[in-house]
């Protein structure tokens, strides 16, 4: 089973942090449905010529992250969790909000300002 | 029980005139890729050949496959096979005729898997070793190696010399090999991006002495930069697991072997950045800290 992950050399994140982020990704976007099975540990590794131990370490924080699930001797499988694609949104508009936030007060805005920027942020995505 | 470890090296010692290994220890366990690291004279070649049974230690115990190495060198060696990129074949034969020739003293020849690595390395079994480039030469090296299927593949050095392109198919081959969780691979290099990529675990060597040994995820996930902006007049106080710290006014760049978010607590508002490091840096930053602590 091709997996279509990749690896890039200048992406200053660690291999299996990129990992994660790609099959979180397929999974939010449903390519890869609940119950889907993952490839193999030691397949992955020899598809992106990465070493067993990355592969391991993605799938192992994957799985306490609750995205995935391990049986044993049966393999790794995308997890029959409902709505696990909305949490990951959620999750992902946590983190958006929290570095507008962060920038937000290194540039010394009040939180009044900011509201009116996300205000103004939201009408040109409703435009579109 | 855990599994036997592939390669076993106990406190050996090993003298000679100018140089001198000594006090190494070492494991690789089966499934698992060890990259070994180390600058030019650093004992890396020494320790292949020691394992290899090629030399034996002064003292300390050096095992293969379980087998006492030298005195058992002639069992674990139908296991094992071994390239070093000074290797040479002979110049008149052909490819082809070397495949017959390994196939002839090893029953565990798979002529099947050595007629797919022929196609997928390009290479002719008509053609004379003469004729070969370098990148060449070591992928013939390798096909007659792998299609042994050994439980052990030893590479000194191997993709040294070799442009992008050969060194990615090399690179493949090896992870393929490590399908099969019961194979192993000891690669010397200095190249530290082959070794980050493709290694699970890590053993950097200096001088002759062991600098450290881990699995590849704990070095990256121990070591990192801390870059600080201290307030006019600020001290810092005296951190633990600081192993190199430079000062510009105030700015100051602290380099730590045992990173924790303790440590940033402590540090507090003075941090501005954490940066991991590469394997590369990890490596030299390790090899210094080993030379300054060993206080030469």
């Amino acid at each position: 089973m091709y997996s279509g992950l990749n690896i890039s050399q200048t992406d200053a994140r660690p291999m299996y942090l990129q990992i994660m982020e790609q099959i979180r990704q397929r999974i939010a976007a449903g390519d890869w449905a609940a119950g889907r099975e993952l490839p193999s540990i030691r397949v992955l590794a020899a598809e992106l010529r990465v070493s067993v131990i990355t592969i391991k370490r993605a799938y192992l924080d994957l799985e306490s992250e609750g995205v995935i699930v391990t049986r044993h001797g049966k393999g790794s499988f995308v997890a029959e969790v409902n709505g696990l694609a909305g949490e990951l949104q959620e999750e992902k508009l946590a983190e958006h909000l929290t570095a507008a936030a962060e920038l937000a007060r290194t540039l010394g805005l009040t939180p009044e300002d900011l509201a009116k920027r996300l205000e103004r942020a939201r009408r040109s995505v409703e435009k579109k | 029980m855990t599994p036997q470890n592939h390669i076993e090296l106990r406190s050996v010692r090993k003298a000679f005139r100018y140089f001198t290994l000594d006090d190494l220890t070492l494991d690789l366990p089966p499934g698992q890729i060890m990259g070994f690291v180390g600058p030019n004279g650093a004992g890396k070649s020494t320790t292949i050949r020691l394992a290899m049974g090629l030399i034996a230690p002064d003292a300390g115990e050096v095992r293969l496959l379980g087998h006492a190495m030298p005195e058992h060198q002639a069992i674990a060696k139908r296991d094992v096979a071994f390239v070093s990129d000074d290797m040479k074949l002979f110049p008149h034969a052909t490819v082809g005729w070397h495949m017959n020739f390994i196939a002839s003293i090893y029953p565990g020849w798979d002529a099947t898997y050595a007629a797919t690595l022929v196609k997928r390395f390009n290479l002719k079994p008509e053609q004379p070793v003469k004729g070969l480039s370098h990148g060449e030469h070591v992928k013939a090296l390798l096909l007659l190696s792998l299609a042994r299927r050994p439980r052990v593949l030893i590479l000194d050095e191997p993709t040294s010399g070799l442009d992008p392109v050969a060194r990615h198919e090399l690179l493949s081959e090896f992870m393929d090999v490590l399908r099969d969780d019961s194979r192993s691979i000891l690669f010397s290099s200095h190249n530290t991006v082959d070794v980050e990529r493709i290694s699970d675990r890590i053993t950097f060597i200096d001088r002759g002495r062991l600098v450290d040994s881990r699995d590849k995820e704990d070095f990256l996930e121990r070591w990192r930069r801390i870059q600080l902006q201290l307030e006019p007049g600020a001290v810092l106080p005296e951190l633990p697991n600081i192993v190199g710290r430079v000062a510009d006014g105030s700015f100051v760049t602290l380099t730590t072997n045992r990173f924790s978010t303790a440590l940033i607590e402590q540090l507090g508002s003075a941090v501005r950045e954490v940066h991991r490091m590469s394997l590369e840096e990890i490596f030299v930053a390790s090899v210094f800290h080993h030379r300054e602590v060993a206080g030469s």
